[in-house]
């Protein structure tokens, strides 16, 4: 698992991908943190990154599958997935190390981030007037948020070689399952909150107050760990 | 008696490097690979020959786990691939059609990763990349990218992955596809020279290429094997039709070459007279004698041999029209 983590991080370094993603959510987030005035937090006048926890969602939609597209579907596309099945590596070893990779490289871009928190501690009036247990809740429903998407883009990455189907099909599901969920609710009637509960948005907001509560935890480890299992299933399947 | 032989199949089957018994893959309504059973022995390098479609990739890959067979069973070495891929995966070294590569990824890098994934140790990589790169003659391309490599080269790299953790054994799909005939016996030299220990099977449509590398040929087509033998065997075992080709000076005395007992057919191809028998020495003698007596000299006179292509030719055009 280790050697096709490393493969595919060292991957991504060498094409322009790492670099783009991460330039690409930096600025992205920095303009609507700090330039855009109907985002801008200095406009604002609260002391909080709500921008950036409810803005990166949408960001991660696009960038996450663009990360995520070429993992299985550019291998089967050039041949090399043969290669890479015939080594003494199991489909586990495969899919975990891709998956590890795609989030590895999420986490590199979000951390850059942190300066946003510790300029508004320094903006805040007093100093340091900053919901911080709401801030690192928030954090971790992002990194959740962030491995559901990955697993997301690595499972559609093997039902086609080609690209762009992943992506489109990727940014669609991810899109569905983080608002999707919270749109449909409101057809549902009495059953409305079981129907959130199925999404993202609901764990994530419920991790954004604060609290870190097994049951957002348990619900994004077997949501992402569930569509892992897809891919494994679909890459032991051959069906290609 | 009935244990002594069971124990000499088992010692049969413990010599077997390769054993194939009633493998079939079925690809929807197609039959890519329909009920072939061989075996190859420790230190053969067999040539799987068959024309495009014949089912020779999908063989390969069944044995090297990539794909599940339909039905039938693949051993090698006395694992079975299905039931113990990861120890196969270890003894194989496969180069597949094609040859893939992570084209971005530098020569050096790839062959490490490749080590890494077999699980040799730190030092055992360093050391086995240099002698893989020394091997296949990569020493000046090992700090290219493979992407910038030309298609010679990038059959030596995939060689040199096929080869790291050096296997017993090989398994080549089409190893000197696409290349210009330089590189082409380049490559041969190569496969000869890393052969001399391993088992090795080597699928292929170019016939040089059995003569040039092989001991045994197994030819495949319509998923069917339609012979296996020794090489030498398929090339002179067949004492069937032998077609001599007769340039007389002046016109050929038809009639009397037709009279001389043996004779099948004559057929004249512009100024060549040929002459189809299956008894050839008996058939050259008289031709001999016939041209003293008539006082007509023979200009050239040549038995056409029967090559691998004519018996590739024979046995997968006449197994298509049964």
């Amino acid at each position: 698992m280790i050697h096709v983590f490393k493969k595919e991080f060292n991957g991504f370094l060498h094409s322009l991908i790492a670099y783009l993603v991460i330039g690409v959510f930096l600025t992205a987030m920095g303009l609507l943190i700090w330039v855009f005035p109907e985002t801008s937090v200095l406009d604002y006048g609260y002391a909080d990154l709500d921008t950036l926890f409810s803005m990166a969602p949408y960001v991660f939609i696009f960038l996450i599958p663009a990360i995520t597209m070429k993992s299985f579907a550019e291998e089967r596309k050039l041949g090399t997935l043969e290669l890479l099945l015939t080594k003494p590596l199991t489909d586990w070893n495969i899919v975990l190390g891709k998956f590890l990779a795609a989030f590895a490289l999420v986490v590199v871009a979000l951390v850059p981030t942190l300066i946003y928190y510790f300029s508004i501690v320094e903006l805040g009036n007093p100093v340091g007037n900053i919901d911080t247990a709401a801030i690192v809740g928030s954090y971790v429903g992002l990194l959740f948020l962030a491995a559901i998407f990955c697993a997301i883009g690595i499972f559609t990455s093997t039902l086609s070689n080609n690209q762009i189907v992943a992506f489109l099909l990727a940014a669609f599901f991810c899109f569905l399952s983080y608002t999707g969920f919270d749109s449909l609710s409101s057809f549902a009637g009495s059953h409305a909150l079981l129907v959130k509960q199925f999404g993202i948005l609901y764990h994530y907001e419920s991790l954004g107050k604060g609290l870190i509560d097994t049951r957002d935890i348990i619900y994004s480890l077997s949501a992402a760990g569930l569509l892992l299992l897809f891919t494994k299933v679909v890459l032991g399947s051959r069906l290609w | 008696m009935g244990n002594k032989s069971t124990f000499k199949l088992f010692l049969q089957a413990f010599k077997m490097s390769l054993t194939v018994t009633n493998l079939s893959k079925q690809y929807g309504q197609q039959l890519a690979v329909d009920n072939i059973s061989f075996s190859v022995e420790q230190g053969e390098i067999v040539g799987f020959l068959g024309p495009n479609g014949a089912g020779k990739s999908t063989t390969m890959k069944m044995a090297t786990s990539y794909l599940p067979p339909t039905s039938g069973s693949i051993t090698i070495n006395g694992l079975n691939v299905v039931e113990q891929p990861m120890a196969v995966k270890r003894i194989i070294g496969y180069l597949p059609e094609h040859n893939p590569l992570y084209l971005e990824m530098y020569v050096h890098e790839y062959l490490q990763f490749v080590a890494s994934v077999y699980g040799l140790t730190k030092k055992e990589t360093v050391k086995r990349v240099g002698e893989m790169i020394e091997l296949c003659g990569l020493t000046k391309e090992q700090n290219k990218r493979i992407e910038s490599l030309s298609k010679g080269y990038r059959q030596r790299v995939g060689l040199a992955q096929a080869l790291i953790h050096n296997p017993q054994v090989l398994i080549l799909d089409e190893p000197t596809s696409g290349l210009d005939p330089n590189q082409i016996l380049e490559i041969r030299k190569l496969i000869k020279q890393i052969s001399e220990q391993k088992t090795v099977i080597l699928s292929t449509h170019i016939m040089q290429e059995v003569q040039a590398l092989c001991d045994r040929v197994i030819v495949i087509h319509q998923g069917k094997i339609v012979a296996d033998d020794l090489l030498k065997n398929l090339l002179t075992g067949k004492k069937e039709q032998v077609v001599l080709v007769v340039e007389w000076d002046g016109a050929a005395p038809l009639s009397a070459i037709e009279s001389i007992s043996g004779v099948e057919k004559v057929e004249m191809d512009k100024h060549l007279c040929r002459i189809t028998t299956q008894m050839s020495d008996e058939v050259r003698a008289a031709i001999f004698r016939l041209s003293t007596d008539r006082n007509q000299a023979l200009l050239s006179f040549k038995v056409e041999e029967n090559t691998l292509e004519d018996i590739f030719r024979s046995l997968t055009i006449t197994s298509a029209a049964v």
